[in-house]
């Protein structure tokens, strides 16, 4: 049994336009200790489907799903202290932007013991042990002098390594990391995802990282999921997605890695994610895929089989050549 | 922190002369003439008039007027009234505790109702509390004053008999009031129903007075606390696993409270100004009566005199609120 099971999940928003799809029936499977990568372009929902696992969606949010199992609770289905007993404990979530993510009205030994409190029995003293500890943990120097610190004191790496340490505060069985390096510089960008990973290889927690960037999937996942416009268009191991994308938008994103481009020119994908308005009647990538045609434009392709990645698409690619005759 | 507070009191001076300025003017363009005033329906002779011009100082030009005021300011003396012949400064001590004690009450009942009802009205955003809160509240802050203060004489004075009408304390007890403050007093007193005497004549002067601020804080608070619950930060204490009341109470709240710590010192300056009104309604012997009096007697020195100590309270109470900012949140504080 997966430690996290997501059947069917659907978010919609209320806009003042009537309601915006942003998650289109996605389904999510962790294993303990695993690395899933979930990948996608701004809008893609890949932020809102685990925001809406976390319970931490906007009020304007309706969520639906046939079910979400986190070992052996729904949570779809969990009063609210239940969640809360979970939240924050089992699953605990980093965020994009480290600065803005920390209160500014308290130091970070405040926010830092405070994850502590609210799952554990331990003591006050115990509680300033285990912050100092944590803060070696995520390789932050002078940790007694930090924790007296305000977070406009730091920086913004020091900011995500104090938000890393409150995540695994109650060792958590899944981290959920949604696009931790985005806001800081390239240098750090890569220490953070270093000791990301590291902290997963030493409590053996599972990992689900969030990113745009398939450089990053490529160093750190076991396992990619790729969504488009809310829907979940393919899965599979890292290593055989990057050899053999099944869907044509897996394909194009790969080809726009610079490493990857042959030509002068860096490939990119025409057009932009599908809107509120302009949401096609099938194939929601069809307008931008180099392969669709009348089929793909007019009826909503179901799923290929997991041999070939569970494409949402016609005529998934092999070795990228689209497989016509297939359906 | 130091070094803050020093640069405040240094913009105190010009705002200080300032107001000395615009009080003095404003009682001397009032029509009227508080020696003719003085002298009543009996009139007096020209001659006797222009003796006493003198020796008020009237006939001399404006300007070396307000130069005498400033002067005595520095000195700590802002003249002697003209109605009850006693320095201006003992005037205004005299009866400030009893406004101080009603504005206090005020504030202190806007805040315990306006804060929760604006963090409620945040949270439930659209709902039903929400709108019944903000629609009473924009009734609170529009209704006049003083027809709110009668119909709830009206009501709770006349009707149900529940508060008395007028006065801070019954006339069945007499003690000494060192201190001023009529809590305080009868508590000392010792004398038994004197201090819920004095308790009931501040429920519906206090509830007059603290309406306004009251609306204003809920509002205040609310809005604050909608641009705050969106934030980051607030997601994090969320995602922590914390309960609603810690996440919207000190999370949430204590980022919410610069704008309405703003807000309530500014309402410092509305309750002086509805202590006028109020104290007149209620026959509530403070400053707010005291200068209402002073006013319609053209008492030209009482009157300035209480509009610049009002103004330099104002204008303390705004500084302690800029000290605040720093203290609730560090980042400012740079």
């Amino acid at each position: 049994m997966p430690l996290l099971d997501v059947r069917n999940l659907s978010v919609d928003f209320k806009t003042a336009n009537g309601q915006f799809r942003a998650v289109d029936g996605v389904d999510v499977q962790v294993d303990v200790g695993d690395v899933l990568a979930i990948v996608g372009e701004s809008g893609s929902g890949k932020s809102v489907s685990m925001l809406a696992l976390m319970g931490l969606l906007p009020w304007t949010a309706t969520i639906t799903s046939d079910s979400m199992m986190f070992d052996g609770v729904d949570l779809s289905r969990a009063d609210d202290r239940t969640r809360r007993s979970i939240i924050g404990k089992d699953v605990a979530m980093i965020f994009q932007e480290p600065m803005s993510s920390l209160n500014p009205c308290f130091t970070v030994g405040f926010q830092l013991r405070e994850a502590l409190k609210a799952h554990l029995p331990l003591s006050r003293r115990e509680r300033q042990k285990r912050a100092i500890e944590l803060l070696e943990q995520v390789g932050l120097p002078e940790p007694e002098r930090r924790l007296r610190a305000f977070p406009h004191q730091l920086s913004g790496g020091m900011c995500q390594r104090v938000m890393i340490a409150m995540a695994i505060a109650c060792k958590p069985k899944l981290l959920i990391a949604d696009e931790p390096t985005t806001a800081l510089d390239v240098t750090i960008q890569a220490q953070i995802l270093e000791l990301l990973l590291d902290l997963q290889k030493d409590t053996g927690m599972a990992l689900v990282l969030i990113t745009h960037d398939m450089g990053v999937v490529a160093e750190t996942a076991q396992r990619v999921s790729v969504q488009y416009a809310g829907q979940k268009v393919e899965e599979q191991g890292v290593n055989d997605l990057f050899a053999n994308p099944h869907h044509p938008y897996t394909d194009a994103l790969l080809a726009a890695l610079p490493e990857r481009a042959t030509t002068k020119h860096l490939p990119s994908i025409p057009g932009v994610v599908p809107g509120q308005f302009d949401r096609p009647a099938g194939c929601l990538f069809s307008p931008r895929c180099q392969f669709a045609d009348d089929h793909c434009r007019q009826v909503k392709p179901g799923n290929a089989p997991a041999e070939l990645g569970h494409a949402r698409c016609h005529y998934p690619l092999i070795k990228g050549v689209p497989q016509r005759e297939a359906s | 922190m130091l070094n803050f507070i020093l640069r405040r009191l240094g913009t105190f001076i010009p705002t200080f002369i300032g107001v000395s300025i615009v009080s003095f003017l404003f009682i001397r363009l009032l029509p009227g003439d508080p020696i003719l005033l003085m002298a009543g329906e009996r009139g007096m002779t020209d001659e006797r008039y222009a003796q006493l011009m003198t020796q008020f100082g009237f006939d001399q030009p404006l300007l070396s007027q307000y130069w005498d005021y400033l002067k005595g300011i520095l000195q700590g003396d802002l003249g002697t009234s003209f109605k009850t012949k006693r320095p201006v400064w003992d005037e205004f001590f005299t009866l400030f505790p009893a406004t101080l004690e009603l504005s206090l009450c005020a504030i202190v009942f806007a805040v315990t109702l306006g804060l929760p009802a604006g963090i409620i009205a945040a949270v439930k955003r659209g709902k039903w509390p929400d709108q019944a809160l903000m629609s009473t509240a924009l009734v609170g802050y529009s209704m006049p004053i003083f027809w709110w203060a009668l119909l709830l004489i009206i009501l709770f004075s006349g009707m149900l008999g529940w508060t008395p009408v007028s006065g801070r304390i019954s006339l069945m007890y007499f003690f000494p009031t060192d201190t001023g403050f009529m809590l305080i007093d009868s508590l000392r007193s010792g004398q038994e129903g004197a201090f819920a005497s004095a308790v009931q004549h501040l429920i519906l002067p206090t509830i007059v007075l603290g309406t306004i601020p009251l609306a204003v804080i809920a509002r205040q608070t609310r809005s604050a606390m909608l641009e705050v619950l969106s934030e980051d930060y607030v997601r994090t204490a969320r995602a922590k696993g914390l309960g609603p009341l810690r996440v919207n109470g000190l999370h949430a709240l204590r980022n919410a409270l610069i704008p309405v710590i703003t807000v309530i010192g500014l309402s410092v300056g509305t309750l002086m100004a509805g202590a006028i009104l109020t104290e007149t309604i209620f026959s509530w012997p403070g400053i707010g009566k005291w200068m209402v009096e002073g006013i319609s007697s053209r008492d030209y020195t009482a009157v300035q005199g209480g509009l610049l100590m009002i103004a330099v309270i104002v204008m303390v109470v705004n500084l302690v609120v800029d000290i605040l900012y720093g203290l609730i949140n560090p980042k400012i504080r740079k």
